[in-house]
Parts: structure tokens; sequence; C-alpha cells
């Protein structure tokens, strides 16, 4: 295992060594410490290494990640795992702002809380939250799955593609044409298999689950050009 | 952008180090706006007395003559402390609004920063670490504390439009976002005989929580309230004398973490101002809560009133 001081070393040092890891590296543990809130810290990786973050991460941490696993011993600020594509990144405190905004693919791991934003316009990612989720989340989410173990706040879904939303506790509110919808056995499938790659402790059938009613403008083919 | 710190102090034994720990946090967040940067900080009993900090342009030509200027009129109670662009006035309470007016007619140059029993504002245009270096913050010790870092977007960057802005007696505001109905509340506002000097944004958020409580508001109150009358992006702290506040507009956008140990409550527009606090690996960190007011005093029994700031 390689051990990299973010205080001594550097961000650009940090980065620029782990994107420069080859797909059959053989080094494939790292773990960073001092990261005292640092922005973008392991963005841009590509290449199955495992990254260990030890303290709590500033802005953008994992950001476009790409076949890493990226694992955040602390809480991560604003734009965690933000347009991931895929990989790994689980967070053992809480996430800032619009964890996994955009991201394409790979599995986002939230073990407290989500904050505001939480997979705003995610598209085609796994987000499992063990908390709860602000407001505004999954805001125009296009594809991929949300699970929220605890509640999520207000506007939840708001303008909805075809992402999947599964809470197991309070909605505060649902945002526009974002409805419940029936929990069909191959939902249940789904969330079984969600629920065990994000090491929860939760029955899938506590869970309900929401999604588009599709009935906004762009759902509408006469409105098409 | 612009960064926030806030540090209330629970340990007294940490007192002697607030300016220190306040200055290094408010330096944390200098790359969230260069333009200017302030420090509020509240200290020390006056006894009756009140403190107003002023600021010039040209403080060796206006202090030192200010102490035997103000003297004429006010009978020889006023001590002047000048530290830097800054001077500290103490005058017995019942004789500081008399002291403000009189300092108008002296030297119109000279302008009013803050006022309070504890209450001592310090800004200026410049990085953090050359602000709380020209005023030495880092010596300065008391029980709690707000610092502002800026990036100017609703107007001029001049010491008067730096934060933290002084809303009433030992109140005071700092904020991180833009007001977009900022101009027609100001016309509002000076209609209703509220005094605001400059075209910035914040000077009328804070004029709006002064004018609030003038009406009969706690502080708590005209908090709750400006969720509705404003609009806009905002995170604010706010001092008071005995606590600190911090309220978020409903979107929360702008970004806020907290932190709370046995020792202190802490503010920072990021996790990066709290990192050298002690004990900072084992507090209860947190981000608060949009649209929702929170607080903290030093007054062991607040009063229902008070509890609501």
């Amino acid at each position: 295992m390689q051990t990299f001081d973010l205080e001594a070393q550097g961000l650009r040092e940090l980065n620029t060594t782990l994107q420069a890891q080859a797909t059959a590296t053989n080094q494939t543990s790292w773990e960073i410490v001092n990261a005292k809130g640092s922005h973008a810290i392991a963005v841009g990786l590509d290449a199955p290494i495992e990254v260990n973050v030890k303290g709590s991460t500033g802005y953008y941490c994992a950001g476009m990640n790409k076949q890493a696993t990226v694992h955040v011993y602390g809480s991560a600020g604003p734009g965690v795992a933000e347009n991931m594509m895929s990989g790994t990144v689980i967070i053992e405190g809480d996430a800032s702002q619009y964890a996994g905004a955009t991201a394409h693919g790979g599995t986002l791991i939230i073990k407290g809380n989500a904050s505001s934003r939480c997979g705003i316009s995610m598209k085609g990612v796994d987000i499992i939250v063990h908390g709860n989720v602000g407001h505004m989340s999954a805001f125009m989410a296009q594809s991929g799955n949300m699970v929220v173990c605890g509640d999520a706040g207000d506007a939840l879904g708001d303008s909805l593609y075809e992402a999947r939303l599964f809470v197991r506790g309070s909605v505060k509110s649902l945002g526009a044409d974002c409805i419940e919808k029936e929990m069909r056995p191959e939902h249940i499938e789904i969330l079984k298999d969600l629920l065990a790659r994000g090491e929860c402790d939760a029955k899938p059938e506590e869970f309900k689950r929401y999604g588009s009613a599709r009935q906004l403008y762009n759902f509408n083919i006469d409105n098409a050009y | 952008m612009c960064g926030i710190v806030g540090l209330f102090l629970k340990d007294k034994a940490l007192e002697p180090e607030l300016g220190n720990m306040l200055t290094d946090m408010l330096i944390t967040m200098t790359d969230r706006g260069p333009d200017s940067a302030g420090i509020a900080i509240y200290s020390g009993d006056t006894d009756g007395k009140v403190k107003i900090t002023v600021q010039s342009d040209t403080p060796e030509e206006d202090f030192p003559v200010l102490e035997a200027a103000l003297g004429e009129g006010l009978g020889s109670t006023a001590s002047v402390r000048i530290n830097d662009t800054h001077a500290v006035i103490e005058v017995p309470a019942e004789l500081a609004d008399v002291t403000r007016a009189r300092l108008k007619e002296i030297n119109p140059n000279i302008r009013m920063m803050s006022r309070g029993e504890s209450l001592e504002i310090y800004k200026e245009v410049g990085l953090p670490k050359d602000v709380a270096a020209r005023f030495d913050i880092s010596s300065m010790s008391g029980s709690h504390g707000i610092g502002h870092t800026r990036m100017a977007t609703e107007s001029a960057v001049t010491t008067m439009g730096a934060h933290p802005f002084n809303t009433g007696p030992d109140q005071c505001l700092v904020h991180n976002g833009s007001l977009s109905n900022h101009n027609q509340l100001r016309r509002k506002l000076r209609r209703e005989g509220i005094h605001i000097e400059t075209m910035n944004d914040t000077e009328v958020g804070a004029a709006y929580l002064t004018w609030r409580m003038q009406q009969g508001a706690t502080l708590g109150e005209a908090l709750q309230s400006s969720l509705d009358d404003l609009d806009g992006f905002f995170t604010f702290v706010v001092g008071t004398k005995d606590g600190f506040g911090v309220v978020r507009d409903p979107i929360a956008c702008k970004p806020a973490v907290m932190a709370e140990t046995d020792q202190y409550v802490a503010f920072g527009s990021e996790y990066r101002a709290l990192v050298n606090l002690p004990g900072i690996e084992t507090a209860r960190v947190w981000e608060p809560e949009p649209a929702t007011v929170y607080f903290w005093s030093h007054n062991a029994a607040p009063t229902a009133t008070e509890k609501a700031a």
C-alpha cells in the first residue's frame, strides 16, 4: 500500500500520480492522509485502484471517477462523485450538496446523510444513502437508482425522467411530476441487490418506490420538434 | 463566493486564543474571496461604557486629535484607542448617541464601524492575512467572533462594502450570497428613516434586520422574517452580545458547515476552515438546515425571547 501525505506532497502531485496508474498497475491500494477538507481529491481516476482518504474532503472529491474505488473515512464536501462514470465511491460520514450530480454510472454509497440536491441530473449512477437526503434530491434525474434508507426532503424527484427512487422513511414533499409507484417483484429484486451492495441493514419491503408520472410538457410527443 | 467563519467559545480557557483561532480560520478561506476582509470580536466587560469603533483613510491626521475634540463636547470622558486605520472610542453608555452625532460634526471623513458594549469590528480592503496583521487580530481575546472574506458581486470593493456590517448595538452580520431585491428594499428602508450608506446588498440585509428590531422584533424573529422578505441567496451569520446565530435561505446553495464540542461552536463556509480547531476529529460536524434559524448564547439561562435571540 502507498501512503500519500496530501499536506506535504500537494494536490497536483496526488492527482497526477493517481491518474497515471495503468489499468494493470500493481499499486492498487493507496492511502491519503492529511486530507483536511481539501478540494478535488482523487478526481479523474481511470484504473481499478482503491483509494482510502483518511479524514473529510472538500469540494468535488472523486469527481469523474472511472473504475476506481474511493473510500472517504470522514464526510465529503459539495459535489462528491460528480459525473462519475463507473467504480465505487463510499462516504463513511455525511455528504454535502449535489452528491453524485450528473453521474453516468458506478455506485455511490453514503453512510451518513446526504444534503440537498443529491443525485441531481443523475444519468445512470446507483446512489445508496443510509441516512436522509435533503431538498430537491434527484432533480431532473434521468436514469439509475437512488435508495434512501431514511427520509427525503422537499421536492423529491422534481421533473424526473426514468430514474427509480426508493425511500424507506418519509418524503417531505414530492416535486413536480414525481409520484409514488407500485413496488412490483422486479423492483424488490433490484432493491435487494442495491441494499446488499450498499451494505444496508434494511428490508426491500420497507421501501416505497417513486418515479415519473411522465406528464410534463416534454413527455407529450406533440411537443416534439 | 465569499467565505464566512464564526467561533463561539464555551470554554473560557480558550478566550485568549479567540483572535488567533478566528484569524487562522479566515485565512484558510482566502480563496473564496480576495477583495476585502473583516472580523467582529466580542470581548471584555466595559462596565457601563460603550465602544464605538471608527475608521479613517487618513488615521494619522484624524485620530490623534479625536480625544481632545470629543472631550470638548462631552466633558472629557471619551477614551480613544488607535489601531491602524481604526480607533475604538469608549464613552459612558448614556453618551453614546451624543458621541456619534459629535463625531459626524468633528470630522465627516470618520466612518462608524460598530457600536456596542463588547463588539469591535475591524475591516479593510485586502486579503485576510494582511487585514488581520494590520490590526493584530491574532492577539485579541474574546468570547466569540465572526469573520468574512469578500468576493464582491453587488457593489464596489471599499472599506464600507466590507463585512461584517453593524446592525444594532452589539449586533453584526456577515453574508455569503447575493440579494436580488436590495434596490427596492433600500428605497423602502430609507423611506422608513433607516440610514443606508452604500449600494451594497448586504448592508441592506443588515439594515433590514435593524429596522425589524426597531419595530420590536427579536433578532430571531427578524431572521425568521428575512426568509420571507429577502430575495436571493444567503447564508447569514449574525453576532450578538451573548452569542451568534446562523440562517440560510430555503435554496441553501451557499455552503455552510458547523462543528460543536464541549469547548466551542464553530462555523465555516467549508470544512477546511475548521480543521485546525482543537478536538475537531471528534467534534459533532453537520450542515445547517435551510430556512432554519440556529442560535447559541453565553447566557446560561436565556429567557424565552433570548432563546429566540
